[in-house]
Protein backbone atom coordinates (compact mmCIF):
# COMPACT_ATOMS: atom_id res chain seq x y z
CA UNK A 1 0.00 0.00 0.00
CA UNK A 2 1.30 3.48 -0.83
CA UNK A 3 2.50 5.71 1.99
CA UNK A 4 1.06 9.13 2.66
CA UNK A 5 2.23 11.87 4.99
CA UNK A 6 0.58 15.16 5.88
CA UNK A 7 0.19 17.57 8.77
CA UNK A 8 -3.18 17.34 10.50
CA UNK A 9 -4.03 19.97 13.11
CA UNK A 10 -0.35 20.80 13.43
CA UNK A 11 0.77 17.19 13.94
CA UNK A 12 2.73 15.25 11.33
CA UNK A 13 1.04 11.97 10.46
CA UNK A 14 2.08 9.13 8.22
CA UNK A 15 0.35 5.91 7.15
CA UNK A 16 0.11 3.34 4.45
CA UNK A 17 -3.29 3.47 2.82
CA UNK A 18 -5.11 1.97 -0.13
CA UNK A 19 -5.02 4.40 -3.06
CA UNK A 20 -8.82 4.66 -3.02
CA UNK A 21 -8.86 5.94 0.58
CA UNK A 22 -10.67 9.26 0.72
CA UNK A 23 -9.31 12.00 2.95
CA UNK A 24 -12.39 11.75 5.17
CA UNK A 25 -11.81 8.00 5.65
CA UNK A 26 -8.17 8.67 6.48
CA UNK A 27 -9.16 11.28 9.07
CA UNK A 28 -11.94 9.23 10.65
CA UNK A 29 -10.76 5.63 10.34
CA UNK A 30 -6.98 5.96 10.53
CA UNK A 31 -6.56 9.02 12.75
CA UNK A 32 -9.81 8.56 14.70
CA UNK A 33 -10.66 12.21 14.17
CA UNK A 34 -14.39 11.59 13.98
CA UNK A 35 -15.46 15.21 14.25
CA UNK A 36 -15.42 15.39 10.46
CA UNK A 37 -18.68 13.77 9.37
CA UNK A 38 -19.83 11.86 6.31
CA UNK A 39 -23.32 13.00 5.45
CA UNK A 40 -24.15 12.36 1.83
CA UNK A 41 -20.84 11.04 0.47
CA UNK A 42 -21.72 12.73 -2.84
CA UNK A 43 -20.12 16.18 -2.28
CA UNK A 44 -23.47 17.86 -1.72
CA UNK A 45 -23.95 18.25 2.02
CA UNK A 46 -20.69 19.70 3.36
CA UNK A 47 -20.64 17.72 6.64
CA UNK A 48 -17.10 16.63 5.68
CA UNK A 49 -15.61 20.09 5.05
CA UNK A 50 -12.04 20.50 6.30
CA UNK A 51 -9.31 22.97 5.36
CA UNK A 52 -6.61 21.89 2.92
CA UNK A 53 -3.74 24.36 2.96
CA UNK A 54 -6.15 26.95 4.36
CA UNK A 55 -8.99 26.36 1.89
CA UNK A 56 -12.34 24.73 2.67
CA UNK A 57 -12.77 21.52 0.68
CA UNK A 58 -14.99 18.45 0.84
CA UNK A 59 -12.90 15.66 2.32
CA UNK A 60 -15.22 13.01 0.84
CA UNK A 61 -14.20 14.12 -2.66
CA UNK A 62 -10.42 13.97 -2.51
CA UNK A 63 -8.03 11.06 -2.11
CA UNK A 64 -5.80 11.00 0.95
CA UNK A 65 -2.85 10.46 -1.40
CA UNK A 66 -3.61 13.78 -3.12
CA UNK A 67 -2.99 15.48 0.25
CA UNK A 68 0.64 14.37 0.48
CA UNK A 69 2.64 17.05 2.37
CA UNK A 70 -0.48 19.21 2.83
CA UNK A 71 -1.65 21.06 5.93
CA UNK A 72 -5.08 19.82 7.01
CA UNK A 73 -7.22 21.46 9.67
CA UNK A 74 -10.30 19.67 11.00
CA UNK A 75 -12.91 20.77 13.52
CA UNK A 76 -10.71 19.24 16.25
CA UNK A 77 -7.94 21.67 15.32
CA UNK A 78 -9.86 24.92 15.84
CA UNK A 79 -10.07 25.31 19.60
CA UNK A 80 -7.09 26.47 21.61
CA UNK A 81 -7.17 23.96 24.45
CA UNK A 82 -10.31 24.65 26.45
CA UNK A 83 -10.89 27.94 24.66
CA UNK A 84 -13.25 27.59 21.73
CA UNK A 85 -12.49 29.23 18.39
CA UNK A 86 -14.56 32.45 18.01
CA UNK A 87 -16.70 30.74 15.33
CA UNK A 88 -17.39 27.76 17.63
CA UNK A 89 -18.24 30.19 20.43
CA UNK A 90 -20.62 32.06 18.11
CA UNK A 91 -22.41 28.83 17.16
CA UNK A 92 -22.87 28.08 20.87
CA UNK A 93 -23.96 31.60 21.72
CA UNK A 94 -26.51 31.80 18.88
CA UNK A 95 -27.56 28.16 19.07
CA UNK A 96 -26.45 27.61 15.47
CA UNK A 97 -27.31 23.92 15.61
CA UNK A 98 -30.11 21.54 16.32
CA UNK A 99 -29.00 17.92 15.99
CA UNK A 100 -25.39 19.02 15.42
CA UNK A 101 -24.54 16.61 12.61
CA UNK A 102 -23.80 19.32 10.04
CA UNK A 103 -22.10 21.62 12.57
CA UNK A 104 -18.44 20.65 12.05
CA UNK A 105 -18.75 21.25 8.30
CA UNK A 106 -20.76 24.44 8.85
CA UNK A 107 -18.09 25.82 11.16
CA UNK A 108 -15.19 24.89 8.86
CA UNK A 109 -17.01 26.53 5.94
CA UNK A 110 -17.78 29.57 8.10
CA UNK A 111 -14.16 30.02 9.18
CA UNK A 112 -13.02 29.81 5.54
CA UNK A 113 -15.74 32.32 4.58
CA UNK A 114 -14.61 34.82 7.23
CA UNK A 115 -10.96 34.28 6.28
CA UNK A 116 -11.67 35.06 2.62
CA UNK A 117 -14.36 37.72 2.89
CA UNK A 118 -13.65 39.47 6.18
CA UNK A 119 -15.67 40.25 9.28
CA UNK A 120 -18.54 42.21 7.77
CA UNK A 121 -20.59 39.41 6.22
CA UNK A 122 -24.18 40.25 5.32
CA UNK A 123 -26.97 37.71 5.33
CA UNK A 124 -27.14 37.35 1.53
CA UNK A 125 -23.42 36.64 1.30
CA UNK A 126 -23.54 34.08 4.09
CA UNK A 127 -26.50 32.26 2.54
CA UNK A 128 -24.83 32.26 -0.88
CA UNK A 129 -21.59 30.94 0.59
CA UNK A 130 -23.49 28.18 2.43
CA UNK A 131 -24.58 26.71 -0.91
CA UNK A 132 -22.55 23.57 -0.24
CA UNK A 133 -23.59 22.94 3.37
CA UNK A 134 -26.91 21.34 4.13
CA UNK A 135 -28.64 21.33 7.53
CA UNK A 136 -31.42 18.75 7.48
CA UNK A 137 -32.90 20.21 10.65
CA UNK A 138 -33.19 23.34 8.47
CA UNK A 139 -31.82 25.49 11.27
CA UNK A 140 -30.37 28.00 8.88
CA UNK A 141 -31.57 31.18 10.62
CA UNK A 142 -29.41 30.67 13.67
CA UNK A 143 -26.51 29.32 11.60
CA UNK A 144 -26.52 32.51 9.55
CA UNK A 145 -26.67 34.63 12.73
CA UNK A 146 -23.85 32.63 14.28
CA UNK A 147 -21.63 33.01 11.21
CA UNK A 148 -22.19 36.78 11.09
CA UNK A 149 -21.26 37.07 14.76
CA UNK A 150 -18.36 34.62 14.49
CA UNK A 151 -16.90 36.47 11.52
CA UNK A 152 -17.11 39.75 13.44
CA UNK A 153 -15.41 38.15 16.43
CA UNK A 154 -12.67 36.62 14.27
CA UNK A 155 -11.88 40.02 12.88
CA UNK A 156 -11.99 41.68 16.27
CA UNK A 157 -15.10 43.75 15.65
CA UNK A 158 -17.28 44.41 18.65
CA UNK A 159 -21.00 43.93 18.27
CA UNK A 160 -21.58 47.64 18.86
CA UNK A 161 -19.62 48.37 15.69
CA UNK A 162 -22.33 46.86 13.47
CA UNK B 1 -15.14 2.35 -5.36
CA UNK B 2 -12.92 -0.20 -7.09
CA UNK B 3 -9.18 -0.25 -6.35
CA UNK B 4 -6.73 1.44 -8.72
CA UNK B 5 -3.06 2.29 -9.01
CA UNK B 6 -2.20 5.90 -8.16
CA UNK B 7 0.35 8.05 -9.97
CA UNK B 8 1.36 11.61 -9.21
CA UNK B 9 3.64 12.94 -11.97
CA UNK B 10 5.14 16.42 -11.72
CA UNK B 11 5.11 17.34 -15.42
CA UNK B 12 2.81 17.05 -18.43
CA UNK B 13 5.35 14.88 -20.24
CA UNK B 14 5.58 12.49 -17.28
CA UNK B 15 1.77 12.30 -17.13
CA UNK B 16 1.62 11.67 -20.87
CA UNK B 17 4.17 8.86 -20.53
CA UNK B 18 2.02 7.08 -17.93
CA UNK B 19 -1.09 7.67 -20.03
CA UNK B 20 0.67 6.17 -23.07
CA UNK B 21 1.11 2.85 -21.25
CA UNK B 22 -2.66 2.37 -21.42
CA UNK B 23 -4.10 0.16 -18.69
CA UNK B 24 -7.39 2.02 -18.55
CA UNK B 25 -5.82 5.17 -17.12
CA UNK B 26 -7.76 8.32 -16.22
CA UNK B 27 -6.44 11.79 -15.50
CA UNK B 28 -7.51 13.21 -12.13
CA UNK B 29 -7.85 17.00 -12.11
CA UNK B 30 -9.97 18.48 -9.29
CA UNK B 31 -11.87 15.22 -8.90
CA UNK B 32 -15.23 16.87 -8.25
CA UNK B 33 -16.89 14.76 -10.96
CA UNK B 34 -14.51 11.83 -11.38
CA UNK B 35 -14.41 10.82 -7.70
CA UNK B 36 -18.23 10.81 -7.29
CA UNK B 37 -18.43 8.85 -10.59
CA UNK B 38 -15.93 6.32 -9.24
CA UNK B 39 -17.90 5.94 -6.01
CA UNK B 40 -20.97 5.13 -8.08
CA UNK B 41 -18.85 2.74 -10.19
CA UNK B 42 -19.82 4.70 -13.28
CA UNK B 43 -16.07 4.99 -13.76
CA UNK B 44 -13.58 2.33 -12.68
CA UNK B 45 -10.15 3.28 -14.04
CA UNK B 46 -7.26 0.93 -13.39
CA UNK B 47 -4.78 3.77 -13.15
CA UNK B 48 -5.35 7.25 -11.72
CA UNK B 49 -2.93 9.94 -12.85
CA UNK B 50 -3.24 12.83 -10.39
CA UNK B 51 -2.35 16.12 -12.08
CA UNK B 52 -2.39 18.00 -8.75
CA UNK B 53 1.39 18.39 -8.65
CA UNK B 54 1.86 19.45 -12.28
CA UNK B 55 2.43 23.10 -11.42
CA UNK B 56 2.90 24.18 -15.05
CA UNK B 57 -0.84 23.56 -15.57
CA UNK B 58 -2.06 26.14 -13.04
CA UNK B 59 -2.14 29.86 -13.61
CA UNK B 60 -3.75 32.79 -15.41
CA UNK B 61 -2.03 35.20 -17.77
CA UNK B 62 -2.88 37.55 -20.62
CA UNK B 63 -1.15 37.59 -23.99
CA UNK B 64 -2.27 40.83 -25.62
CA UNK B 65 -6.07 40.55 -25.95
CA UNK B 66 -6.08 36.85 -25.15
CA UNK B 67 -6.71 35.45 -21.69
CA UNK B 68 -4.82 32.20 -21.03
CA UNK B 69 -5.99 29.90 -18.24
CA UNK B 70 -4.05 26.78 -17.24
CA UNK B 71 -6.04 23.54 -17.30
CA UNK B 72 -5.60 22.87 -13.56
CA UNK B 73 -6.68 26.36 -12.51
CA UNK B 74 -9.51 25.98 -9.99
CA UNK B 75 -12.84 27.78 -10.43
CA UNK B 76 -12.24 29.87 -7.29
CA UNK B 77 -9.03 31.25 -8.76
CA UNK B 78 -10.75 32.18 -12.04
CA UNK B 79 -13.66 33.77 -10.14
CA UNK B 80 -11.31 35.92 -8.05
CA UNK B 81 -8.67 36.77 -10.65
CA UNK B 82 -8.16 40.49 -11.41
CA UNK B 83 -6.82 39.50 -14.88
CA UNK B 84 -10.00 37.55 -15.68
CA UNK B 85 -12.26 40.26 -14.25
CA UNK B 86 -10.58 42.83 -16.44
CA UNK B 87 -10.30 40.83 -19.71
CA UNK B 88 -13.49 38.72 -19.59
CA UNK B 89 -15.57 39.62 -16.52
CA UNK B 90 -18.36 37.29 -17.68
CA UNK B 91 -15.96 34.36 -17.27
CA UNK B 92 -15.17 35.27 -13.65
CA UNK B 93 -18.91 35.54 -12.98
CA UNK B 94 -19.55 32.15 -14.60
CA UNK B 95 -16.81 30.51 -12.52
CA UNK B 96 -18.42 31.91 -9.37
CA UNK B 97 -21.74 30.23 -10.32
CA UNK B 98 -20.26 26.71 -10.43
CA UNK B 99 -21.10 24.39 -7.54
CA UNK B 100 -20.30 25.77 -4.08
CA UNK B 101 -17.19 27.34 -2.50
CA UNK B 102 -15.58 24.00 -1.56
CA UNK B 103 -16.20 22.57 -5.02
CA UNK B 104 -14.83 25.75 -6.61
CA UNK B 105 -11.66 25.38 -4.53
CA UNK B 106 -10.94 22.00 -6.16
CA UNK B 107 -12.75 21.80 -9.51
CA UNK B 108 -10.75 22.89 -12.56
CA UNK B 109 -11.47 24.36 -15.97
CA UNK B 110 -9.57 21.58 -17.76
CA UNK B 111 -11.44 18.89 -15.88
CA UNK B 112 -14.77 20.51 -16.65
CA UNK B 113 -14.27 20.78 -20.40
CA UNK B 114 -12.55 17.39 -20.75
CA UNK B 115 -15.58 15.84 -19.05
CA UNK B 116 -18.04 17.90 -21.15
CA UNK B 117 -21.02 17.32 -18.92
CA UNK B 118 -24.08 18.47 -20.91
CA UNK B 119 -25.06 20.80 -18.05
CA UNK B 120 -21.58 22.13 -17.21
CA UNK B 121 -20.95 25.88 -17.37
CA UNK B 122 -17.46 26.15 -18.87
CA UNK B 123 -18.32 24.53 -22.23
CA UNK B 124 -20.79 27.41 -22.82
CA UNK B 125 -18.03 29.95 -22.11
CA UNK B 126 -15.55 28.18 -24.40
CA UNK B 127 -18.03 27.93 -27.26
CA UNK B 128 -19.53 31.37 -26.64
CA UNK B 129 -16.16 33.12 -26.58
CA UNK B 130 -14.67 31.09 -29.43
CA UNK B 131 -11.91 29.78 -27.17
CA UNK B 132 -9.02 27.60 -28.26
CA UNK B 133 -8.29 24.47 -26.24
CA UNK B 134 -4.57 23.77 -26.12
CA UNK B 135 -3.35 20.22 -25.49
CA UNK B 136 0.05 18.57 -25.27
CA UNK B 137 -0.41 17.68 -28.95
CA UNK B 138 -2.41 20.39 -30.72
CA UNK B 139 -4.71 23.40 -30.53
CA UNK B 140 -8.42 22.76 -31.01
CA UNK B 141 -11.07 25.42 -31.68
CA UNK B 142 -14.01 25.19 -29.27
CA UNK B 143 -16.31 24.82 -32.30
CA UNK B 144 -14.58 21.50 -33.07
CA UNK B 145 -13.90 20.40 -29.48
CA UNK B 146 -17.32 19.60 -27.98
CA UNK B 147 -18.57 16.50 -29.80
CA UNK B 148 -21.63 15.52 -27.79
CA UNK B 149 -22.54 14.46 -24.28
CA UNK B 150 -19.31 13.58 -22.42
CA UNK B 151 -17.58 13.47 -25.83
CA UNK B 152 -14.74 15.72 -26.96
CA UNK B 153 -12.18 15.87 -29.75
CA UNK B 154 -9.47 14.74 -27.31
CA UNK B 155 -7.60 11.70 -28.59
CA UNK B 156 -5.87 8.91 -26.66
CA UNK B 157 -2.99 10.21 -24.57
CA UNK B 158 -4.02 13.83 -25.05
CA UNK B 159 -3.94 16.21 -22.06
CA UNK B 160 -5.49 19.69 -22.00
CA UNK B 161 -2.81 22.14 -20.90
CA UNK B 162 -4.58 25.49 -21.20
CA UNK B 163 -7.50 27.36 -22.68
CA UNK B 164 -7.13 30.62 -24.61
CA UNK B 165 -10.03 33.05 -24.53
CA UNK B 166 -10.01 36.03 -26.90
CA UNK B 167 -11.36 39.03 -24.96
CA UNK B 168 -14.79 40.02 -26.35
CA UNK B 169 -16.19 43.53 -26.65
CA UNK B 170 -18.80 42.48 -24.13
CA UNK B 171 -20.21 39.24 -22.83
CA UNK B 172 -22.43 37.72 -20.14
CA UNK B 173 -23.62 34.35 -18.91
CA UNK B 174 -27.19 33.88 -17.72
CA UNK B 175 -27.94 30.63 -15.94
CA UNK B 176 -31.22 29.11 -14.80
CA UNK B 177 -29.99 26.62 -12.21
CA UNK B 178 -31.78 23.46 -11.25
CA UNK B 179 -33.02 24.39 -7.76
CA UNK B 180 -31.59 21.20 -6.22
CA UNK B 181 -28.33 20.46 -8.04
CA UNK B 182 -27.58 24.02 -9.20
CA UNK B 183 -26.48 22.57 -12.53
CA UNK B 184 -27.71 24.60 -15.49
CA UNK B 185 -31.24 23.68 -16.55
CA UNK B 186 -30.41 26.22 -19.23
CA UNK B 187 -27.33 28.43 -19.36
CA UNK B 188 -26.76 30.94 -22.16
CA UNK B 189 -23.38 32.57 -22.82
CA UNK B 190 -23.44 35.51 -25.22
CA UNK B 191 -20.38 37.34 -26.52
CA UNK B 192 -20.15 40.33 -28.84
CA UNK B 193 -16.82 40.12 -30.62
CA UNK B 194 -15.09 41.95 -33.44
CA UNK B 195 -16.16 39.19 -35.81
CA UNK B 196 -19.79 38.91 -34.77
CA UNK B 197 -22.02 37.66 -31.98
CA UNK B 198 -21.78 34.15 -30.52
CA UNK B 199 -24.54 32.50 -28.49
CA UNK B 200 -23.79 29.20 -26.74
CA UNK B 201 -26.31 27.16 -24.75
CA UNK B 202 -25.58 24.55 -22.10
CA UNK B 203 -27.91 22.34 -20.07
CA UNK B 204 -30.56 22.14 -22.75
CA UNK B 205 -29.23 20.19 -25.71
CA UNK B 206 -29.53 16.41 -25.94
CA UNK B 207 -26.16 16.52 -27.70
CA UNK B 208 -24.45 18.88 -25.25
CA UNK B 209 -23.47 22.52 -25.67
CA UNK B 210 -24.53 24.19 -28.94
CA UNK B 211 -24.77 27.55 -30.74
CA UNK B 212 -28.00 29.24 -31.82
CA UNK B 213 -27.51 30.83 -35.28
CA UNK B 214 -30.93 32.54 -35.29
CA UNK B 215 -30.15 34.44 -32.08
CA UNK B 216 -26.63 35.26 -33.31
CA UNK B 217 -27.99 36.73 -36.57
CA UNK B 218 -30.59 38.86 -34.80
CA UNK B 219 -28.07 40.13 -32.25
CA UNK B 220 -25.52 40.92 -34.97
CA UNK B 221 -28.04 43.40 -36.41
CA UNK B 222 -28.88 44.91 -33.02
CA UNK B 223 -27.31 43.82 -29.75
CA UNK B 224 -30.39 44.43 -27.62
CA UNK B 225 -32.86 42.20 -25.76
CA UNK B 226 -35.64 43.59 -28.01
CA UNK B 227 -33.85 42.30 -31.12
CA UNK B 228 -34.39 38.69 -30.02
CA UNK B 229 -37.83 39.10 -28.47
CA UNK B 230 -39.42 37.76 -31.65
CA UNK B 231 -36.92 34.98 -32.36
CA UNK B 232 -38.46 31.58 -31.78
CA UNK B 233 -36.08 28.92 -30.46
CA UNK B 234 -37.26 25.47 -31.50
CA UNK B 235 -37.43 22.55 -29.09
CA UNK B 236 -36.03 19.97 -31.52
CA UNK B 237 -32.99 18.26 -30.03
CA UNK B 238 -33.57 19.62 -26.54
CA UNK B 239 -33.73 17.51 -23.39
CA UNK B 240 -36.93 16.47 -21.71
CA UNK B 241 -36.62 15.08 -18.21
CA UNK B 242 -38.27 15.30 -14.80
CA UNK B 243 -36.86 18.80 -14.33
CA UNK B 244 -38.13 20.40 -17.52
CA UNK B 245 -39.49 19.35 -20.90
CA UNK B 246 -38.01 20.42 -24.23
CA UNK B 247 -40.59 23.15 -24.83
CA UNK B 248 -39.87 24.72 -21.44
CA UNK B 249 -36.13 24.57 -22.05
CA UNK B 250 -36.63 26.21 -25.48
CA UNK B 251 -38.59 29.00 -23.78
CA UNK B 252 -35.87 29.40 -21.13
CA UNK B 253 -33.19 29.77 -23.83
CA UNK B 254 -34.99 32.87 -25.09
CA UNK B 255 -35.45 34.27 -21.58
CA UNK B 256 -31.85 33.62 -20.53
CA UNK B 257 -30.55 35.02 -23.83
CA UNK B 258 -32.41 38.28 -23.25
CA UNK B 259 -31.05 38.49 -19.70
CA UNK B 260 -27.51 37.82 -20.94
CA UNK B 261 -27.73 40.54 -23.57
CA UNK B 262 -29.08 43.01 -21.02
CA UNK B 263 -26.29 42.11 -18.57
CA UNK B 264 -23.44 42.01 -21.11
CA UNK B 265 -20.49 44.20 -20.21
Amino acid sequence: MPAVGMTVNGKKVQANVEARTLLVQFLRDHLRLTGTHVGCDTSQCGACVVHLDGQAIKSCTIFALSCEAAQITTIEGLANGEQLHPMQEAFREHHGLQCGFCTPGMIMTAVDMANRLGGGLDEATIRDELEGNICRCTGYHNIVKAIAAGARAMHGQAKAAE
Amino acid sequence: MYAFNYHRPDSVSAAAAILAKGGDAKLLAGGQTLIPAMKLRLASPGEIIDLGRVSELTGISTEGKVLVIGAMTPHAMVAGSPAVKSAVPALAELAHMIGDPAVRARGTIGGSIANNDPAADYPAACLGLGATIVTNKQEIAADAFFKGIFETALGDGEIITKVKFPAPEKAAYAKFPNPASRFALVGVFIAKTGSGVRVAVTGAGSNGVFRVPALEAALAKSFTPEAIAGVKVGSDGLNSDIHADAAYRAHLIGVMAKRAVAAAH
